[in-house]
């Protein structure tokens, strides 16, 4: 039955590269007349490019846009307003000190002799929200209403420009529940107008709730279109996680790694919490353990890490280390207890760009023992060159700025950093993102290693595949929620994606 | 040809380049520019001049570099802080013809005062994350109206004679005391910042707070404690330049003085994007700015004129200093380097 709709847009045969990297290759997106269509597929995976490549933000090398049975080129956002193809981005780009009738109309006020035409201007946007079902008032200012209802004029601006395509980019993320399911009402609402509407979101549940097709991208590749009710959750995220899994790659010792649920507990959490951000939660990290955290992307994973290291301070619940207990307010207590922490985004919260790799490495050592004892320039020297040939850092000396350096060769540094404190407790936050296949081995089995040596250490991965080879234990999250822990002897590939994915279907 | 390029490099290359120019152009001006004699036991001549009244911007100028490295923001109250700080002390000791109150207790009091402004200002942009030009306005207004009702909008004038040793000269030694004063703030401080850790925090800070807070630093004590540095350097100043006149004026002591020391900082090929920085380049940028000011009145230009012409001075070093002329010059000189082989191998 619904295959009879009508083709508004289809994207065939899409590629695009930026410098060094094939962002997509031959991507594809069709979309039908009065659905709402899920773009689906894990960091990296090109979504945000294809988008950007339909509404004329970036050209396309390849491949072409038909539109209603005709060939289109979108040079730039505004082109693409006028083809009919409309975009809400996460971000609400509104202007909050305006009213939300200015808002709808800026930049296409109706004019009456030579004036703008405000009268006309509030009717027609009064109009436009009671058409939407939304009971705002058209003359109040936008920021006296919640980023939920503004994110809605936004959606009422795209649509009064008669889209045939509406495209909205993470619309939930900074929703509640609530602001959800209205948001959902007006897209059934226009669903039913016959607006094709493409959903990318990370939420699983609301991709179950509203969409009728799902089309899954991986690493710039089209993987395939399908139907929701055809496609169960577990095999969603299997979808886009790719199942290529490399048995023979298992690096972990078997025989020197078996469980160590039974040592001494170095972290211990209870009820630990970070409001809006990560549920309380319960978790016991033993020493000499590899723990991972899965989840999909914004399921809390990082956010867990951050709440125990205290680079969040916990709002709540109770930390023990060691069976001390522990009140964080700030990393460099957590430090003091033998913590360290490689955050997810090297770049802006890992390297100080300016400086040398051999400060950069220092740099947590010396922080750890005060401003006043200042680490002598031999032991500088001697630590950091002692790191840099452990871990094979790829430098010309220690003393050229760490932005010269590759992703793989700064994360090595910022590893060195924190193992030249000496931590019992070493979260590691998406290591290996952005690094070789080489590199990423590397570290894998310095993960092991360390383990082996008695640190505890948390490793948390988008890649399923690499968790599998490193951790021996894994906490589950979903939304913001920590959901399950799966034992080393429940650890496969299907189990941790049917944990991912939660739910009946 | 190696050696040439490490030089160049240097990032005090520049800032020394544009000092030795204008002193360089004095010289050819009048050869008597250089020359120091001793008159009365103390030093004269165009150099100790200049080096002497540039101490009050070299001290500023430290401040400056510190608050500009931590926050990539500039203190402009920092000469309200000078009037305010010297209005204090002058307050405090009194006009009679004796002091009301012991001067060491009287010149603390004033340094504390400005110590409280730059405390003030570093909460402002360290807590409660304002803009730093928009912190440090405040003062920049009201410092200066706290000074005129301290001193009832009067200049104050202080008769015992010894007041004046700050400003002038100190029995029985012939250099400047301004002068000693500077050396020691910028020996001291420099000691401070590469004796300790302070060095790589504030830089690190500079650059990347968010990262620094992850390892351990405690970012926003940083840049408060640059900003009261700052406000004491200040208050020290504004000691030398009261005791200069011994009188407070509260309008115009250290009054725009803010731009010259920010100025200094970038002469010294400080980044105002914060980050890595050298107390030295500021220094040298302190001197340049005040040998170009005396330079320009040896020239017999007037003080009302002086600074169009400083400005325009100043266009030229800036230019020159910036990447975006170097990387003109690489270029020239790479096309004149395959100019000059072509012509070699078409001979």
């Amino acid at each position: 039955m619904s295959d009879e709709k009508k083709t508004v847009l289809s994207m065939k045969n899409i590629s695009k590269s930026f410098p060094g990297v094939k962002a997509l290759s031959d991507a594809q997106l069709t979309l039908r007349e009065g659905e709402i269509h899920a773009l689906m597929g894990e960091n990296g995976a090109g979504k945000s490019t294809l988008i950007k490549v339909l509404t004329g933000v970036e050209e396309f090398e390849t491949g072409e846009i038909i539109m209603d049975g005709k060939s289109i080129v979108n040079g730039s956002p505004q082109e693409a307003g006028m083809n009919g193809i409309s975009t809400v981005y996460q971000e609400v780009n509104l202007c909050p000190n305006l009213t939300v009738a200015e808002n709808i109309f800026i930049g296409r006020e109706p004019m009456k002799m030579g004036h703008i035409d405000w009268k006309t201007i509030n009717r027609e946007a009064q109009k436009i929200l009671d058409n939407l079902k939304l009971e705002i008032d058209a003359t109040e200012l936008l920021e006296n209403y919640s980023v939920a209802i503004q994110q809605m004029v936004a959606i009422a601006r795209a649509v009064d420009t008669q889209a045939k395509v509406l495209i909205l980019d993470e619309p939930t993320s900074s929703l509640d529940e609530g602001e959800v399911e209205k948001l959902f009402e007006v897209m059934n609402m226009l669903k039913k107008r016959g607006t094709a509407i493409v959903f990318v979101t990370h939420f699983l549940e609301q991709v179950y709730a509203v969409c009728d097709r799902i089309t899954v991208l991986r690493n710039g590749h089209f993987v395939g279109e399908y139907k929701t009710e055809e496609l169960p959750r577990v095999k969603l995220v299997a979808t886009m996680m790719g199942k290529e899994f490399d048995d023979l790659a298992d690096i972990k010792n078997k025989a020197g790694n078996g469980s160590r649920r039974n040592n001494e507990a170095v972290i211990e959490a209870k009820g630990l919490y970070h409001k809006g951000s990560i549920k309380p939660f319960d978790l016991t990290i033993h020493k000499g353990e590899v723990i991972g955290l899965s989840g999909l992307l914004g399921s809390g994973r990082s956010e867990l890490a951050r709440v125990i290291y205290g680079a969040d301070k916990p709002e709540g619940g109770e930390l023990y280390v060691n069976g001390e207990k522990l009140h964080v307010k700030a990393p460099i207590e957590a430090m003091q207890k033998g913590m360290a922490y490689c955050p997810e985004d090297r770049k802006a919260e890992g390297i100080i760009a300016d400086l040398s790799v051999r400060e950069n490495m220092i740099i947590a050592l010396q922080a750890k023992r005060g401003m006043f004892k200042l680490m002598s320039k031999k032991e500088q020297e001697e630590l950091t060159d002692k790191y840099i040939e452990m871990l094979q850092v790829k430098t010309a000396n220690r003393e050229v700025p760490i932005k010269t350096l590759s992703g793989g060769n700064q994360q090595k540094v910022i590893l060195g950093r924190w193992l030249m404190t000496d931590p019992d407790f070493l979260i590691l936050d998406e290591p290996t993102r952005g690094i070789d296949v080489g590199t990423k081995t590397e570290i894998q089995k310095l993960v092991v290693k360390l383990a082996g040596e008695g640190m505890s250490v948390m490793f948390i991965s988008s890649e399923v595949e690499e968790m599998l080879r490193t951790v021996n234990h894994m906490g589950i999250l979903r939304d913001g929620k920590k959901v399950g822990e799966l034992e080393e002897s429940e650890l496969s590939q299907e189990n941790v994606m049917k944990a991912i994915a939660g739910g009946d279907k | 040809m190696d050696k040439l390029k490490k030089l160049t490099t240097c990032r005090l290359f520049w800032p020394l380049v544009c000092l030795f120019l204008v002193l360089l152009f004095n010289f050819i001006k009048s050869p008597s520019f250089f020359k120091i004699s001793v008159n009365n036991g103390v030093l004269y001549g165009y150099l100790v001049d200049i080096f002497n009244r540039s101490s009050e911007l070299i001290i500023l100028a430290v401040g400056m570099t510190l608050c500009v490295a931590s926050s990539a923001g500039t203190d402009i109250s920092v000469g309200a802080t000078m009037a305010l700080a010297g209005g204090v002390s002058v307050y405090l000791l009194g006009t009679g013809n004796t002091y009301n109150m012991p001067w060491i207790l009287a010149i603390l009091a004033g340094l504390l005062v400005s110590i409280v402004c730059g405390m003030w200002n570093g909460f402002l942009v360290a807590k409660m994350k304002i803009q730093p030009m928009v912190a440090t306005l405040i003062l920049f207004t009201a410092g200066r109206g706290m000074a005129q009702l301290i001193t009832g909008g009067n200049i104050l004038y202080i008769k015992v004679p010894n007041f004046k040793y700050l400003g002038g000269f100190l029995p029985h030694i012939p250099v400047p005391t301004p002068i000693l004063v500077a050396i020691i703030v910028v020996v001291l401080v420099s000691l401070f910042l590469n004796r300790t850790a302070t060095k790589l925090y504030v830089e690190s800070v500079g650059i990347n707070p968010k990262a620094s807070r992850l390892f351990g630093l405690n970012s926003n004590r940083i840049i408060w404690l640059t900003y009261a540095a700052c406000g004491l350097c200040a208050g020290i100043a504004g000691m030398i330049a009261t005791s200069r006149i011994s009188s407070i004026d509260a309008n115009n002591v250290g009054n725009l003085m803010e731009l010259d020391a920010i100025l200094a900082v970038a002469l010294g090929g400080n980044s105002l994007a914060g980050g890595k920085f050298s107390l030295g380049g500021s220094v040298i940028g302190a001197i340049t700015i005040q040998a170009l000011s005396t330079t320009l009145y040896a020239l017999k230009v007037t003080g009302d004129q002086l600074p169009l012409y400083k400005a325009i001075v100043v266009i030229i070093i800036v230019t020159l200093q910036s990447p975006e002329f170097k990387k003109f010059m690489n270029r020239y000189k790479a096309k004149r380097a395959a100019k000059a082989a072509g012509e070699k191998v078409a001979s």
